[in-house]
């Protein structure tokens, strides 16, 4: 189903079933540990080894030689895979670093050999034995001491109007200049997989977000024909971005697999996870803002620098702003400088995310110089048109309605406009708000859907389910579509015999999957009323019955005893060029700040979103009070510490990589408004999963500000950075 | 070495490298997969399960130093058709996302409302002589040992909240 035209009334506007708050259908096998995660597959291998991976000990330079005699010969081992004796090793599309090393090491614990024995404790026993010698080489580590080699990109370069002639003339100015820090996903679990080879042919049970891609590049690291490998991964342990490419795991389970002549497990340690894998790169971000005495914007200019691995990309972080605020004059700029730490890529809101930790910051600095309150000034910097291409309009945008929205519920009007002012015995009390912004991307989606002779109804798609609600809505949307009850439909996800969908990634998965689902709905519900000898156009879904006129037929005698299944994907024209799509909304955060020792707490949390139609406010809500607790890790707590001699993450596992925990996050408050977006899709739905991180470290920085009256401008806001300047006990 | 121990309530006997975590041991020998490993070094929760009633994670203790205990994990609370009041409870308040703590979490929650219920104070427990109260603030610190990267925090806490009000 091709989707370039506006879309109308359908099915699915009954509502039924979706936009209900329906319980996870996966919810009972989550909660009772019956889930299975890509390590559990017990009952699909039989007699597995196990692989346990040796990763580089520098970040760049040469193996100059492998002692694996001891290793070898210890106890239970069965073998011992390097680049050596792994064959000609291809790289995926989606990777820039390999993922095994040697000879050369492209970054610290860079996989250099996996260690197979029968037990896990035989493997990691060996894995110690195995002595690898290295020629160190010089790299480049620190991203401030390679900043002025940074090379401009032109991804996300934008220049409109004089910006630096207005900027010059503006009446009031803010030229600032903010960093934020490298992060890792560390999602809870770890990338694990399982191989088994059935001659020339490879099947990999595994955690991965993006099925097709992962299915491809294993091929292509494998040197074997796509149609060979088979990747199932039905739940997946969080990925944010961390599993969307091939991971070593499950290239060193297929090579380890292969060299033991068994089914093989392996899962990264948790100690090799953050330098190992990818991360969110560290950004320096400056940003020059210039308005009229009136606070309209009429310059505004951001520019980024960020590192990565030879070959790599930027992180994004000057996107919003070339749609977020109005005003003619706009320059925005990336440059991107080569660094020898591990490889940088998508994290939650790639781009978004750490650039509206800057840009927000400024709004409100720049709402500070004006003597504006801070939702006023973004409320008249708002544009309902592309201010880069003005004939351009947002398909739908909400940005003032969730501002003043969230400043009424938030009780916004009680903030003291002059910061430091707010005290409840020892603590400094603030309130900071930040706009929330991201792009509503859309990606082609196939599914398959079968009706069978008991009138049920069953969906296979290679879409995944990463905590995200994938199954649920999905279900919903069978649901809707076929006219029966959610327990009569069962959801195949995660597996690459299935047809292939959009993936979780880039918060276009919940949109683009659905309206798979959709199209494939349509070709079926087509099929059964021809079958019937229905008007396809006048034949009614509904109670488990298709009805036309005053015929009514069950489902389940309509499908027969072979039942009838379709198959569709929907692709998307160019609805996504003439319409800027994305997502907007509203955070407001109330911290308090502890005046001798400048700890900071969160103590409310609200946001509001406009992101279309939502598909579940249940688990969307989830999402969104995911996001906000991610946004509270970004703006306090998280940062990879850079060895910049050694060149790497210091703080390489969950005990020294902090992430929010239950006492640092106090209930949270999530509104949705009304909304449904005809451009985006059938569902007129559009992506909440990263909106619901945009903008909230920004919006904490600017609560700590108010309490304090420290501005902070380097991420994340711990307290030796406010402590020495917070005000005066009284 | 050959151990035995009681697991939900059947005995198991075992023959175990004596470097096999309790972890391991559930997982990979039993196939009592409910109980994760997130970081196999007692920094996630995520493999929290119950010894003698006490919630400890599975991943820091050797299973050969259990020998004759009796362990109760995430499969032994309830089962997809008869949920334990804490698993519903879960399920209700979309308490998780991803999955993969959550058993962590659910065994963890239960210790948790037998720990105040208990009297045993913790650190935001202000009179170490008073009975500890069913607070949201005594909720948090005591869950704090189970991270969950989707962050579900504020819907554990109503889904933990709701079950202790029931059993009050």
């Amino acid at each position: 189903m091709k989707f370039d035209t506006p879309a109308t009334t359908n099915p699915i506007d009954q509502l039924k079933v979706v936009g209900q708050p329906v319980d996870r259908i996966d919810g009972r096998l989550k909660t009772t540990g019956q889930a299975p995660y890509a390590y559990e597959h017990n009952d699909a291998v039989r007699d597995h080894a196990y692989g346990y991976v040796v990763g580089a000990a520098i970040a760049k330079g040469r193996i100059t030689g492998m002692d694996l005699r001891a290793a070898r010969a210890a106890p239970g081992v069965l073998a011992v895979v390097t680049a050596e004796n792994a064959g000609a090793l291809g790289k995926g599309r989606m990777n820039t670093a390999r993922l095994l090393a040697g000879p050369e090491v492209d970054h610290y614990h860079q996989a250099v050999a996996v260690v197979v024995a029968e037990t896990f404790e035989q493997a990691r026993d060996a894995a110690q034995m195995v002595q690898v010698s290295y020629a160190g080489a010089e790299g480049a580590f620190d991203l401030a001491a390679a900043r002025d080699l940074a090379e401009k990109v032109d991804q996300s370069a934008s220049a409109t109007g004089d910006f630096e002639g207005a900027f010059a003339t503006a009446p009031v100015q803010l030229d600032a200049t903010y960093t934020t820090p490298d992060q890792s996903h560390a999602m809870m679990e770890p990338h694990a997989s399982i191989a088994a080879w059935d001659g020339d042919r490879l099947v990999v049970w595994t955690s991965n977000q993006m099925i097709e891609w992962g299915a491809g590049d294993l091929a292509r690291t494998l040197n074997m024909p796509r149609e060979k490998v088979r990747l199932i991964s039905p739940f997946i342990g969080g990925g944010f971005g961390g599993k969307l490419f091939l991971r070593t795991d499950a290239v060193m389970a297929a090579l380890g697999s292969r060299a033991a002549r068994r089914p093989v497990k392996v899962a990264l340690q948790r100690p090799l996870m953050i330098n190992n894998t990818t991360h969110r790169p560290a950004t320096i971000q400056r940003i020059r803002i210039g308005t009229g005495r009136d606070g309209r914007i009429v310059a505004i200019g951001h520019e980024s620098w960020s590192g990565d691995q030879p070959g790599g990309g930027p992180e994004t972080a000057v996107d919003q702003t070339r749609l977020l605020y109005t005003g003619a004059n706009r320059l925005t700029q990336l440059r991107l400088a080569v660094l020898d730490l591990p490889e940088g890529n998508a994290m939650r809101a790639p781009g978004e995310a750490p650039g509206l930790m800057a840009l927000e910051i400024a709004m409100d600095e720049m709402a500070e110089k004006l003597g504006m309150d801070p939702v006023e000034f973004r409320v008249i910097n708002d544009t309902q048109v592309d201010p880069n291409d003005t004939s351009r309009p947002f398909s739908r945008r909400q940005l003032v309605e969730c501002l003043r929205t969230g400043a009424e519920q938030f009780g916004w009007s009680r903030r003291s406009a002059r910061p430091g002012q707010a005290r409840e015995g020892s603590w400094l009390l603030g309130m900071g708000v930040a706009a929330a912004f991201r792009n509503n991307l859309v990606m082609t989606s196939g599914a398959r859907v079968r009706l069978d002779g008991r009138g049920e109804v069953t969906v296979e798609t290679d879409m995944t389910d990463i905590g995200t609600g994938s199954y649920t809505i999905i279900a919903q949307t069978a649901a809707e579509m076929m006219g029966v009850t959610i327990d009569k439909v069962t959801v195949r996800l995660g597996d690459s015999s299935f047809p292939a969908s959009a993936g979780s990634g880039g918060q276009w998965g919940a949109n683009s999957s659905t309206a798979g689902v959709y199209a494939a709905c349509v070709k079926l519900r087509n099929a059964v009323a021809r079958k019937l000898g229905f008007n396809s156009a006048d034949a009614v879904f509904e109670d488990g019955q298709v009805r036309a006129g005053n015929r009514s037929v069950t489902l389940a005698e309509a499908a027969g005893g072979e039942g009838m299944v379709a198959e569709d994907a929907i692709e998307f024209g160019e609805l996504s060029k003439r319409f800027q799509q994305s997502t907007f909304g509203a955070h407001f955060v109330e911290v308090g700040v502890d005046a001798a020792t400048g700890e900071v707490r969160i103590r409310r949390m609200l946001a509001v979103c406009a992101a279309g139609r939502i598909l579940n406010p249940k688990t969307a809500r989830s999402q969104v009070i995911g996001a906000m607790t991610m946004g509270v890790g970004g703006a306090l707590m998280e940062e990879l510490a850079v060895d910049t001699r050694r060149g790497f993450f210091v703080n390489h596992d969950l005990a020294a990589y902090e992430v929010p925990v239950h006492a640092d996050i106090p209930h949270q408050e999530v509104i949705f408004l009304d909304e449904v977006d005809p451009m985006s899709s059938p569902m007129k739905a559009k992506g909440v999963g990263e909106l619901g991180l945009c903008g909230v470290a920004a919006a904490i920085a600017n609560a700590i500000y108010n309490a304090t009256g420290v501005r902070v401008r380097d991420y994340p806001i711990t307290l030796d950075k406010h402590l020495d300047r917070l005000p005066e006990l009284a | 070495m050959k151990l035995f121990f009681t697991v939900n309530g059947e005995r198991r006997d075992l023959e175990l490298d004596t470097r096999t975590t309790l972890l391991d041991a559930l997982r990979e020998h039993l196939h009592l997969t409910g109980s994760k490993k997130g970081c196999d070094h007692g920094q996630c929760g995520a493999c929290t399960v119950m010894v003698g009633g006490r919630r400890i994670n599975a991943c820091l203790t050797l299973a050969v130093m259990h020998q004759g205990d009796e362990i109760t994990t995430i499969e032994g609370l309830g089962s997809p058709d008869k949920l334990h009041p804490m698993q519903a409870a879960f399920v209700k308040h979309d308490g998780y996302q991803c999955g993969y703590c959550t058993p962590g979490q659910i065994c963890s929650s239960v210790a948790v409302l037998e720990e105040i219920k208990a009297g045993i104070p913790s650190h935001v427990t202000a009179d170490l002589n008073a009975r500890p109260g069913l607070t949201a603030d005594e909720i948090r610190e005591r869950m704090s040992g189970n991270i969950c990267r989707c962050g579900a925090y504020s819907n554990i806490v109503d889904a933990i909240t709701e079950v202790a009000e029931q059993q009050a």
